[in-house]
């Protein structure tokens, strides 16, 4: 029931936190679901791509960035120690910070590929999104039933 | 896992979902409208919408009634309930309109509507963190 004795000094930095993890978890969705559509069908596949390549660019990496200073924040609030949860937390969020750099750069060279569609780099760009998304619901277990 | 546990960790994931489908109407209503795009992006718009705001309202049901600090009557509750059913008032003609067609909705009524949902959202997630009066 942490929730419910959660002090009030943690509110704001863990509506940060959460606001950035639900527009990260948010921006991977529509880049799943945009290059998947570039994927299955020729025409606006060049555009389906370059919104995908847009979403990872202004949506994934900015989101990351709110959603992990929210994290430091409340960190440092409390003396939380090293629980399974935030060790959980930690491992998600960096190696989540990689694969979301990898997808950038292949949907970047995909966008380049034009009229050709997105090719082998769209596919690899929606399964690292997919795992991250895995990944994702896998922290907000954790989070939220916090296993120690 | 307890009780709590499985309904928080669900409730917490259908509030994902409810932003994600926020997100792609966002990408709808906001980006280009091309025919392409709404193909792609509108079934995740509405499913996530739909299922995670749902969700959203039953498992927090069965939270307040689950936690014996909370309570229905709760103000903060009863806000959230509000704002929910706000957020759900403006997404019904946008979703009717995405299952319509593109045009169906007019480009600047379909802006007002994604504006109320965004805003009803974003508040109703301020009041389950700070619980006010809880």
């Amino acid at each position: 029931m942490v929730a419910a004795i959660r002090p009030d000094a943690w509110n704001l930095p863990l509506l940060v936190h959460v606001s950035g993890a639900m527009l990260l978890v948010a921006a991977l969705v529509v880049v799943v679901a945009l290059m998947a559509g570039a994927l299955r069908r020729g025409d606006g596949a060049t555009v389906l791509t370059g919104l995908a390549f847009r979403g990872l660019l202004v949506g994934v990496l900015p989101a990351y960035v709110v959603m992990r200073g929210g994290a430091e924040w409340i960190a440092s609030e409390g003396a939380w120690g090293e629980p399974a949860w935030i060790g959980i937390g930690y491992a998600t969020a960096d190696g989540g910070l990689l694969l979301s750099i990898i997808a950038t750069v292949l949907a970047w060279r995909a966008a380049r590929r034009g009229a050709d569609g997105p090719g082998g780099l769209g596919r690899a760009v929606v399964v690292l999104s997919v795992v991250l998304l895995v990944a994702y619901a896998v922290t907000i277990w954790a989070m939220t039933a916090k296993p120690s | 896992m307890s009780l709590y546990e499985w309904l928080l960790f669900l409730h917490v994931l259908a509030a994902f979902a409810m932003v994600a489908g926020l997100a792609a109407y966002g990408v709808l209503v906001l980006g280009r409208r091309g025919d392409a795009v709404r193909r792609a992006v509108g079934p995740a718009a509405l499913g996530l919408w739909n299922a995670g705001g749902l969700g959203v309202l039953v498992l927090g049901i069965g939270l307040a009634l689950e936690v014996d600090a909370y309570a229905l009557w709760d103000g903060w509750i009863l806000a959230a309930i509000v704002l929910w059913l706000v957020a759900a008032a403006a997404a019904g003609p946008l979703g009717r309109g995405l299952r319509a067609g593109a045009t169906a909705v007019d480009a600047g009524r379909a802006r007002l509507l994604l504006a109320v949902m965004a805003l009803a959202t974003a508040a109703l997630l301020i009041d389950m963190i700070f619980k006010p009066g809880a």
